[in-house]
């Protein structure tokens, strides 16, 4: 599988939104890199969901602009976006409940003429989800069940692939082998923007990481300048960096 | 200028009973996240008790009106919310509205029981009447060419500002009422606190059957003269429904506001429109106008961002049969209904016959309700424009006329689903209902379409080398045709369109995010739905050689729904007994002493404490649902290991 359309970068310029009273983002601007995966971190409330919403397209935000590949994208709706070679899974799992974990992914792939002859098997395959081709996804345990939401978003064969806490479900051995399926999807051209709690793994599979707190990003980087960055620490890291990177 | 006047002081008036409605509404929606259909019907059994209490066995007014407003409806609430309610919490809005709908015929039911004889007007006056004198109170305003006022219209919209402003206060300030809207987000959390849940949302559920009361209390005197009706008053809800959207069923000042408009708007209406609009709409204006009001306010709110539900389903849907069982179980049901057409008597082949035509109605429920997740409460109005195309299209029993007539009836589908398209859940619930009564009131009941007492002559359609098609032969007919549409909704259900239908009912948000819009799913399930509906009512009417206004009742619509949702919503069999029990139960009726209360209403009763427990019905309920079903291999539902061989993913 190639990606939609190969190097497409993303970018997200001086987006705001706010719930009432609350500012949820202000002037959030970030970049991913197509190639390359992207850290999103920050402790709960600091607006990571909200930022993949209006990325792709479920939430509108107050100002700001997103781009995919150069193109301005904000206006658009989300199944526009995701014909563009937009793909996310969410915090709360969104599968297709009621439908076989192959349906699911089915359904997917014949949202495009392009990518609707594969077969479902190569996707969950390709996620080591292939013996629960045939099982309900209500019927999965949590871990299992975000597998199957990662193969339905790989299934558009994306360009930037938005994953909203991954591994939470999965045991030690089976993040490592997701991250190293991150890298790989990376590795293909795609731009992977990864939120994950485990700090651990963003720091292993990142090229670049940016923090969120309060709605603003207080720090981007390299692993390594992130962890060294006193702002960080002072609002979410700095157990690791006491503990020389363990958390 | 006097009459401008008058036709404003009674727009108010009217105006303040809707916002007291309203304010019900969304009070027990922000209280317990329900919006409660039978919302009016807790009012029309508060109007016919207090009629009982003060006129019929002459209690003093004020005796009768604290037991009304302060015990029954109180105790009411809490006993629903105890029964029905608390099994629901973190239910899907469908099966929450769907048993708000069941104790709306329950209510329904429970009240023609007690109150439907026709021989009695049951009038409630004014309570300030002068019992000797039948003189009432008024106030003249604006000098001799000016206007009168009645008293109880005063008194009238103090309580709903009285209301208004309490309510705002009690939401906004007391410890009660901040715990009454918390229980809604998160009742563990208020668990938490120290605070019982299950007691604040009963209150919730009190104080919405007080308002619901209190509104039918004072709407009984403005029908003085005809004398209460169960279905009037039930239906006069939908005038509150309008203010409450109005308010997004949150915002209590905008429902206000929406609810003096919708009054003043109603009145103006039919004191200015030109006479011509007025003449062909004669008597049905004040119907019209809240439901077209309710229609347009659905199309202007702002549309519901697409939510993350955040939830799987927690239950298991039926399977879905595969082409050769679908086949070979349409291939038994012909057989077998093609027997019993040659068998049974006169009176069971016509309920049967149509039984399965609204079985075929049924059909399209499964596939628009059942699988695609968009309720609809006006099938019978689809169902009605099949029959009436039909009737009226070459000589009214031809091929050709059936082939066009559910044509017809498809387009008439896409045509609601495009406006309410943006809509989900319960606003598209509203939205069918407020076109179902719009097309029942302009339309069907519209002497210019179909005379008044009449129906339209539908005919049966003919079969070569027979002369005049017999109630047989047309129930023949009727088995294939349900037959063939049970095996179409099969068919779809396992297609790519299928998949795509379930999927969008699922999760909206996940739908889109994999870049498939709903709007061509969503006409394309209306259009097919509802040109299958057209198709039940073209054997509907076929078997009693006609269709009349009486055959599209929103009730009916309702009553339809709920048995498909009874016996399995999502089920192919669901949908055609659904339409067996609608088409069988008033039969049974006949047959039942009069003192047992409505059979509908009584079967409904169970049918929702049932969907309480399994959303799935009763073909849902494992031990019943598998002696019902034809036996299926194991589905191997055990639990797989996760990423078990991994090593080659990397």
């Amino acid at each position: 599988m190639s990606p939609e359309t190969p190097g497409a970068d993303l970018s997200v310029g001086n987006v705001s939104v706010h719930f009432g009273g609350i500012n949820a983002l202000s002037s959030v601007s970030l970049t991913a890199r197509a190639g390359e995966v992207t850290g999103l971190i920050g402790p709960n409330g600091a607006g990571k969901t909200t930022l993949f919403n209006v990325i792709s397209g479920l939430q509108r935000p107050d100002r700001g602009q997103v781009h995919l590949g150069g193109r301005d994208i904000t206006r658009l709706g989300p199944h526009r976006r995701a014909r563009l070679g937009l793909a996310r899974t969410f915090q709360r799992l969104e599968l297709f409940g009621t439908l076989t974990s192959s349906d699911n992914v089915r359904v997917a792939l014949e949202a495009s003429r392009r990518t609707s002859g594969r077969p479902a098997t190569g996707v969950l395959e390709k996620v080591g989800m292939e013996a629960s081709a045939d099982l309900l996804v209500s019927s999965l345990p949590t871990g299992a069940a975000r597998l199957v939401e990662l193969a339905r978003a790989l299934s558009i064969d994306p360009s930037v692939l938005l994953l909203d806490e991954p591994c939470s479900g999965l045991d030690e051995r089976e993040t490592a082998v997701l991250g190293d399926l991150l890298v790989s999807l990376a590795a293909e051209g795609r731009a992977v923007v990864l939120v994950e709690h485990d700090t651990d793994l963003v720091l292993r599979v990142c090229s670049t990481v940016h923090v969120l707190d309060f709605g603003e990003v207080i720090a981007s980087g390299s692993p390594d300048e992130v962890r060294r960055d006193p702002a960080v620490q002072a609002a979410y890291l700095g157990q690791v960096a006491q503990d020389g990177g363990t958390p | 200028m006097s009459e401008f006047l008058s036709f404003t002081v009674l727009g108010i008036v009217f105006g303040a009973i809707y916002a007291i409605t309203a304010t019900g509404l969304v009070v027990t929606y922000t209280t317990t996240g329900v919006f409660n259909f039978a919302h009016g019907a807790v009012g029309m059994v508060a109007a016919f008790t207090y009629w009982q209490l003060w006129q019929a066995w002459h209690w003093p007014l004020l005796l009768a009106l604290v037991v009304v407003l302060l015990v029954e409806a109180p105790l009411l609430g809490i006993a629903v919310e105890f029964v029905l309610m608390r099994r629901l919490y973190g239910a899907s809005v469908d099966r929450s509205l769907m048993v708000t709908l069941g104790l709306l015929v329950i209510l329904v039911g429970i009240a023609t029981a007690l109150w439907g004889s026709a021989e009695v007007i049951r009038s409630v006056p004014d309570f300030f009447e002068n019992t000797t004198t039948g003189a009432r109170p008024t106030i003249h305003l604006f000098g001799s060419n000016g206007v009168t006022i009645y008293l109880l219209q005063i008194v009238t919209v103090a309580v709903a500002g009285g209301i208004a402003l309490g309510l705002r206060f009690f939401f906004r300030s007391l410890r009660l009422g901040i715990a009454m809207r918390a229980v809604v987000d998160d009742p563990e959390l208020v668990a938490m606190s120290g605070a019982d849940p299950f007691r604040i949302s009963q209150m919730g559920w009190a104080l919405g059957f007080f308002m619901a009361a209190l509104a039918g209390v004072l709407l009984a005197p403005t029908l003085s003269t005809t004398g209460l009706s169960i279905t009037q008053l039930t239906l006069l809800v939908v005038n509150g429904y309008a203010a409450a959207v109005v308010g997004r069923l949150r915002n209590l000042p905008l429902t206000f506001v929406g609810a003096l408009a919708l009054g003043l708007i109603s009145e103006y209406a039919q004191a200015y429109l030109p006479g011509h609009v007025s003449e062909n709409l004669l008597g049905v204006l004040p119907e019209v106008i809240p439901v077209a009001f309710l229609f347009l306010v659905l199309l202007v709110i702002p549309p519901a961002r697409l939510a993350a539900a955040g939830r799987l389903p927690s239950t298991v849907p039926p399977r879905v049969a595969s082409m050769g069982m679908s086949l070979a179980g349409s291939g038994a049901f012909v057989v077998a209904g093609c027997v019993l057409a040659a068998v049974i008597g006169a009176t069971a082949l016509a309920t049967l016959s149509q039984g399965l035509a609204l079985g075929i109605v049924g059909l399209s429920l499964v596939l628009l309700t059942g699988y695609a997740g968009q309720i609809s409460l006006c099938q019978l109005t689809f169902m009605g424009v099949g029959a009436f195309a039909m009737g009226k299209l070459f000589g009214g029993a031809s091929w050709w006329g059936m082939i066009l007539a559910v044509v017809i009836s498809g387009a008439v589908g896409a045509l609601v689903a495009l406006p309410a398209i943006r809509l989900r859940g319960l606003y598209l619930a509203l939205a069918t209902l407020a076109f179902g009564e719009a097309a029942f009131y302009a339309f069907f009941s519209n002497p210019s379409f179909i005379p008044v007492g009449q129906a339209v002559n539908v005919g049966r359609l003919p079969l070569p080398f027979v002369h005049g098609v017999s109630d047989r032969l047309e129930m023949g007919e009727v088995v294939v045709a349900a037959a063939l549409c049970a095996w179409l909704v099969a068919l779809i259900r396992r297609s790519r369109f299928g998949r795509r239908v379930v999927a969008m009912s699922d999760s909206p948000a996940a739908f889109a995010t994999v870049g498939l819009s709903a709007v061509r799913t969503k006409v394309v399930v209306f259009a097919i739905s509802a040109a299958m509906a057209g198709l039940g009512g073209i054997f509907y009417a076929g078997q009693q050689q006609g269709i009349g206004s009486d055959n599209v009742q929103f009730f009916d619509s309702l009553t339809l729904l709920l048995f498909v949702a009874i016996w399995g919503m999502r089920s192919v069999r669901g949908g055609i007994l659904g339409g067996v029990t609608a088409a069988a139960l008033p039969v049974l009726q006949t047959h039942l002493p009069a003192s047992l209360a409505d059979l509908t209403g009584l079967v409904a009763g169970v049918g929702i404490i049932l969907l309480g427990r399994n959303p799935d019905g009763i073909l849902g309920v494992p031990w019943l649902g598998g002696r019902l079903r034809v036996p299926f291999t194991g589905r191997g539902s055990s639990a797989p290991d996760l990423i078990k061989d991994v090593a080659h993913v990397s």
